[in-house]
């Protein structure tokens, strides 16, 4: 059919079964944003700020496992949508991010809101397109969609001027993709996946790697069956968190910076580290040469670049993760559970030793309570996202993550700001569950607008400000490591967090005990309109084990004993 | 722990479409990766480009220039030459008062000859491996060059 551009950009996000849209019209958009006024099949949700459009769309991707779409216009609306698409690109979240540019005509002229946009966009997407002519649109935007969605997932930049969405040209959505320089390598090497469980069933102390890989890949449930099935511990990523369920005993904790004593020990005395869909980040290794030093290494990954990228694999796979898991399942039949009873008794004596715990020993509350009374009252109930932060570090600690897809954190790029817009996109996409978010009083001015989106369009985020007054993590970092010179950090000036969710039409709280806090969430979540719980925490806590940057991982800052 | 650099060459075909060539030159420049030189030209008969890219470093961080170039969607492939036939070519001008004999027979042991005799300048040309064409450039300094001009690299697997 003959479509202007315009049409074409609905029709193909109705094709591609899209329900949500996040996004902020202006000029060079407005063609498009005249036929989502004439459309009913989606929605659009309009933020207050293009960064928080595209970090919706990011939340709405990570909780459902569809592609985020967002949609912005030229010039400062794009520049705003940057930051959320380095996040996407560095967590390998599914976007597809479409901007409005100039006309064709004016490209190159310094026009009114002019922006090389894909040019800005290169280095933080995973491809980008500037579509030229209407014509070319059906196949450019299921491109975007596939890439998004396949191979290592990331975000797609499509760049529309403006006179393409009025252009008028044949549109079918039929066409077959030919992508011929575009063929991600799903299905493992089998004779690389047997050499592998010789290799594990040769190892006296494996460990299980557990990477946020395996949540893009839908294949949490199967490395849950090839855990159990071997009897091999795990440790897991900040962006795994809720791979394995907290309750299943062969999860140790997270590792890296923040990670617990056993977990990083246990990785520090492993003879054979098994990574899935894990990239050996910096905060995860600690010093790259002291790190697994006398294991094997084991790497599945989906993205060739990531392996041997930092820690050389002796047995690379490159594949999708949720097929060399299952071809690992059918192979590990001469595996046996018992051989591996006292490395699992090792790692009992290291969590014994230094368990992952804080002490009530202040006046104030402590924030880690917060987290752990939410996970005991919402549990799996609840959808977590956090801002960027000690509040970020504790909630991956102490939450109880029981599923895939529950927790949404910016990982890779560390985004304040990240965390209320992401709850939005998740309770779009999951409304059936509580979308609580954990923020500081640093991070949540970072997108407060949002509060505007969420009343709109009653999305009745919970947003848990755990308020020491402080930019937290730097202020531990100068109190550790700059001599108590707390530069810049100390936040005592601040808005009455109560009055501000009330501004914009949602309501607040301020507590400073557990009984008032307790009181505040249920009322929160009985009034389900958007929330701010504001908690006095201490101010002085630190976020305990740590791994000073650039140290290995076996020597960590512990939180000192309490005398009994 | 110091890794030694090496020279390397880099052959990569990717499709022939708008600002292909910048997503190349910001992969190198965004993840600190050298460049010593860069040719590119369409391949004949198709919508794919050649580049021939000239780079050096680490065993790993050339085995992660590979693989990050091949990520790129419109690369179709990536060789990194090991055994391989490789040729730059050389422009040189000289002040049309030096020896063109001299120049000429100097010309013929590096593959080359004399392009262009004018009024003022004598305009040579050679085509041969890097590093003999490095040699002849210090060879003709004598013959006081005014202006030198090289290619960049092609190669191609024995």
């Amino acid at each position: 059919m003959q479509i202007n551009g315009a049409q074409m950009v609905i029709e193909a996000l109705i094709a591609e079964g899209v329900d949500t849209v996040f996004g902020y019209p202006g000029g060079a958009i407005m063609n498009v944003y005249d036929e989502i006024y004439k459309q009913k099949d989606f929605q659009h949700i309009l933020a207050r700020h293009e960064q928080a459009a595209v970090h919706a769309a990011e939340g709405y991707a990570k909780a459902s496992g569809k592609v985020g779409v967002a949609m912005i216009t030229s010039g400062p609306g794009f520049t705003n949508a940057v930051t959320g698409l380095a996040d996407a690109y560095m967590d390998s979240i599914p976007l597809v991010v479409i901007s409005g540019q100039v006309p064709m005509s004016l490209i190159g002229t310094d026009a009114f809101q002019e922006i090389d946009a894909v040019g800005i966009s290169r280095s933080c997407t995973k491809h980008n397109y500037l579509v030229t002519k209407a014509a070319d649109l059906p196949r450019v935007l299921k491109e975007a969609f596939h890439i998004a969605a396949t191979g290592r997932p990331g975000p797609v930049h499509v760049d529309i001027p403006k006179d393409v969405t009025a252009e008028i040209a044949e549109f079918d959505y039929s066409i077959e993709l030919e992508l011929e320089t575009y063929k991600p390598h799903t299905k493992g090497n089998p004779r690389q996946i047997k050499k592998a469980m010789e290799a594990i069933a040769n190892a006296k102390r494996p460990l299980f790697y557990l990477g946020g890989g395996i949540i893009n890949a839908n294949a949490a449930y199967e490395v849950r069956d090839l855990v159990k099935k071997t009897g091999i511990p795990a440790v897991e990523t900040f962006m795994a968190r809720g791979v394995l369920s907290h309750d299943d005993n062969l999860l140790i904790s997270m590792l890296g910076m923040h990670g617990s004593y056993a977990a990083n020990m246990a990785m520090s005395e492993t003879d054979l580290v098994i990574g899935l869909g894990a990239r050996f980040d910096d905060r995860v290794t600690g010093k790259l040469s002291e790190f697994a030093k006398n294991a094997g290494v084991i790497h599945v990954d989906i993205d060739p670049a990531s392996i041997s990228k930092l820690v050389n694999a002796d047995y690379p796979i490159v594949g999708d993760v949720k097929n060399v898991v299952t071809e690992m399942l059918e192979q590990s039949i001469g595996i046996d559970p018992k051989k591996y009873a006292p490395w699992r008794e090792t790692i009992e004596k290291f969590e014994e030793l230094h368990p992952l715990v804080y002490h009530e020993d202040t006046d104030r509350l402590k924030p880690q309570w917060v987290i752990e009374r939410v996970g005991e009252l919402l549990g799996d109930d609840a959808n977590i996202s956090t801002d960027v932060g000690q509040h970020q570090m504790w909630t991956a600690q102490f939450y109880p993550f029981s599923r895939p897809r529950q927790f949404m954190s910016s990982g890779g790029l560390g985004t304040m700001g990240y965390g209320f817009p992401a709850a939005i996109g998740v309770k779009a996409a999951s409304p059936q569950k509580t979308s609580i978010n954990f923020t500081g009083d640093g991070s949540i001015l970072m997108n407060c607008q949002e509060l505007m989106t969420a009343v709109e369009k009653k999305l009745p985020v919970i947003n848990i400000i755990l308020n020491n007054n402080f930019l937290g993590m730097v202020r531990q970092w100068q109190t550790l490591f700059y001599d108590k010179r707390h530069s810049e950090t100390d936040l005592s000036v601040q808005p009455d967090f109560v009055k501000l969710a009330e501004a914009f039409g949602g309501i607040g709280y301020r507590v400073k005990t557990k009984e008032e806090f307790d009181i505040a969430l249920k009322d929160a979540i009985d009034k389900n309109i958007v929330a701010f719980i504001e908690v006095i925490v201490e101010r002085m806590e630190n976020v305990m084990p740590m791994v000073p940057a650039g140290g290995s991982l076996f020597n960590m800052m512990l939180l000192q004993k309490k005398e009994k | 722990m110091a890794e030694s650099n090496e020279r390397r060459v880099v052959s990569v075909i990717v499709v022939n479409e708008a600002s292909v060539l910048s997503r190349i030159t910001d992969l190198f420049s965004g993840r600190g990766y050298n460049i010593t030189s860069l040719t590119v030209a369409p391949v004949p008969n198709s919508n794919y480009s050649r580049l021939t890219i000239v780079t050096s470093g680490s065993v790993r961080v050339i085995e992660q220039i590979t693989k990050q170039l091949h990520k790129l969607i419109p690369v179709l492939r990536v060789y990194e030459h090991a055994d391989l036939v490789e040729k730059e070519m050389a422009l040189v001008k000289f002040p049309a008062t030096e020896n063109i004999t001299d120049i000429n027979t100097l010309c013929e042991a590096y593959n080359g000859k004399i392009v262009n005799a004018g009024i003022n300048v004598i305009i040579a040309m050679v085509a041969d491996e890097p590093k003999r064409v490095d040699n002849f450039l210090s060879i003709i300094q004598r013959y006081n060059p005014k202006e030198i001009v090289r290619s960049g690299a092609v190669a191609l697997e024995r």
